[in-house]
């Protein structure tokens, strides 16, 4: 068959006519395709901090405050188990020479060698943990958190190896039987994943504020925006002086501790 | 014709032929009861058009596909809420939205995660994290076994 110079266009075009419309038809099929969208309600920022008033907190320490822990461990169904090293912690207190290992003068007040200080993943802005996950199952969402995705760690451990705070547990065993009251709202885990605070992720996403910042009476939490200077975090944190766990290692923490 | 050690030949091809259509005759014949599946939940029953997220045929084969899109969406992009090809807008969590209507995982998800051969111990392991309505601790009796044990 002869096929003339114009013939040959004509079949051309119509060809690529028709390999357009596959692609139009793929979009008009997207746009009627189900959409996923954040709840309106959301909190927004940039990136999610916290600062912790220590002076307050101790002063309701004095009366054996654990709001905020029990508050954590209900939403998230942290399993108490007594093993000590296999315990599960997302927010606990720790002593000044284990928090700050590194600014201890041995010559400081008595309160602050005695007194507990709360601790938690400080969801640095340069997680080590985060980089060194081989599944991204650790990763950091757009609004700084410091995400776990339970479904795809495969609990190799290599992000507790990297956290310099301990903020992580590994699940040695199933945590169930573990957990007094099951809060029905709040998944639990499985053996051989790791876990720790997200800044109460799942509470932020339906614009409420983390668990233990609501449950603490004394106001000593305060939780806000890091880069938005109009926020109570700014404000407290422009108005006193602060510390942060183990800054020289460059982790960029998001916890504050207003002295 | 002759066939060099056509008996064990023959043989050889007869035992084979009963392995590979062993699947086809073992469970020829025996009824198997229908898996089921019931709806009589009070948040269904309360329902005056029922439905499901999308429409039941695909909820029947494509509800893994949907949880898995949707844990992507959570876990991942921080997105909650799923709009349906219909319009209506669904929170895209197993505990607060598949539940709230299909409260009898016994008599729901089970029987035909039963009845497809999946042991329910241990595939599909959806339900070792996320909890169940009415749930009760299973082993909240062990605690006190391993404080004993610990010291
Ligand atoms: S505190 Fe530890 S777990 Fe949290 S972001 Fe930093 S390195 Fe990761
Ligand atoms: S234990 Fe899980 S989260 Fe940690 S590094 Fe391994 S896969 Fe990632």
């Amino acid at each position: 068959m002869d096929t003339s110079r114009r013939d040959f266009l004509k079949i051309g075009g119509l060809c690529a006519l028709g390999l357009s419309s596959v692609e139009v038809a793929e979009a008009f099929a997207k746009s009627q395709a189900s959409k996923y969208l954040t709840n309106p309600k959301a909190g927004a920022a940039k990136r999610w901090a916290m600062a912790i008033d220590v002076k307050k907190c101790w002063k309701a320490e004095k009366k054996e405050c654990k709001d905020c822990i029990l508050a954590c461990d209900w939403a998230h169904n942290v399993p108490d188990i007594p093993v000590k090293r296999q315990e599960v912690k997302w927010l606990w207190n720790e002593k000044y020479e284990n928090a700050f290992p590194d600014q201890e003068s041995e010559l400081e007040p008595v309160e602050v060698k005695e007194k507990p200080f709360l601790v938690l993943c400080n969801q640095c802005a340069h997680a080590p943990c985060v980089r060194v996950c081989p599944t991204q199952a650790t990763f950091k969402n757009d609004q700084g958190i410091t995400m776990m995705d339970m479904h795809r760690c495969i609990g190799c451990r290599y992000c507790m190896a990297a956290c310099p705070y301990g903020a992580r547990s590994f699940n040695w065993r199933d945590p169930r039987p573990y957990i007094t009251k099951i809060n029905p709202d709040y998944p639990t885990r499985d053996r051989g994943v790791v876990e720790k605070c997200d800044f109460c992720v799942e509470r932020l996403a339906v614009g409420k504020i983390p668990a233990c910042v609501e449950a603490c009476k004394s106001k000593a939490l305060i939780f806000g925006d890091l880069d938005d200077p109009n926020s109570d975090l700014r404000k407290a944190l422009a108005s006193r002086y602060s510390i942060r766990r183990k800054p020289e290692l460059g982790t960029m923490p998001g916890v504050y501790y207003l002295m | 014709m002759k066939i060099y050690d056509g008996k064990y030949i023959l043989i050889g091809l007869l035992v084979f032929g009963v392995l590979v259509t062993f699947p086809l005759w073992f469970d020829h014949g025996k009824a198997v009861a229908p898996a089921d599946p019931s709806i009589k939940t009070p948040v269904i029953e309360a329902m005056m058009a029922k439905h499901c997220i999308l429409p039941k045929d695909r909820m029947i084969t494509e509800h893994m596909k949907l949880l898995n899109v949707w844990r992507t969406q959570v876990v991942r992009y921080g997105k909650t809420v799923y709009v349906a090809p219909g319009g209506e807008k669904y929170d895209m969590s197993l505990e607060t939205e598949c539940f709230r209507c299909h409260s009898n995982k016994a008599e729901f998800c089970d029987r035909c995660h039963n009845y497809a051969g999946l042991d329910k111990a241990t595939d599909p392991y959806c339900f070792s994290c996320h909890v169940v309505p009415g749930e009760k601790n299973p082993g909240a009796g062990k605690v006190a076994m391993v404080h004993k044990e610990s010291k």
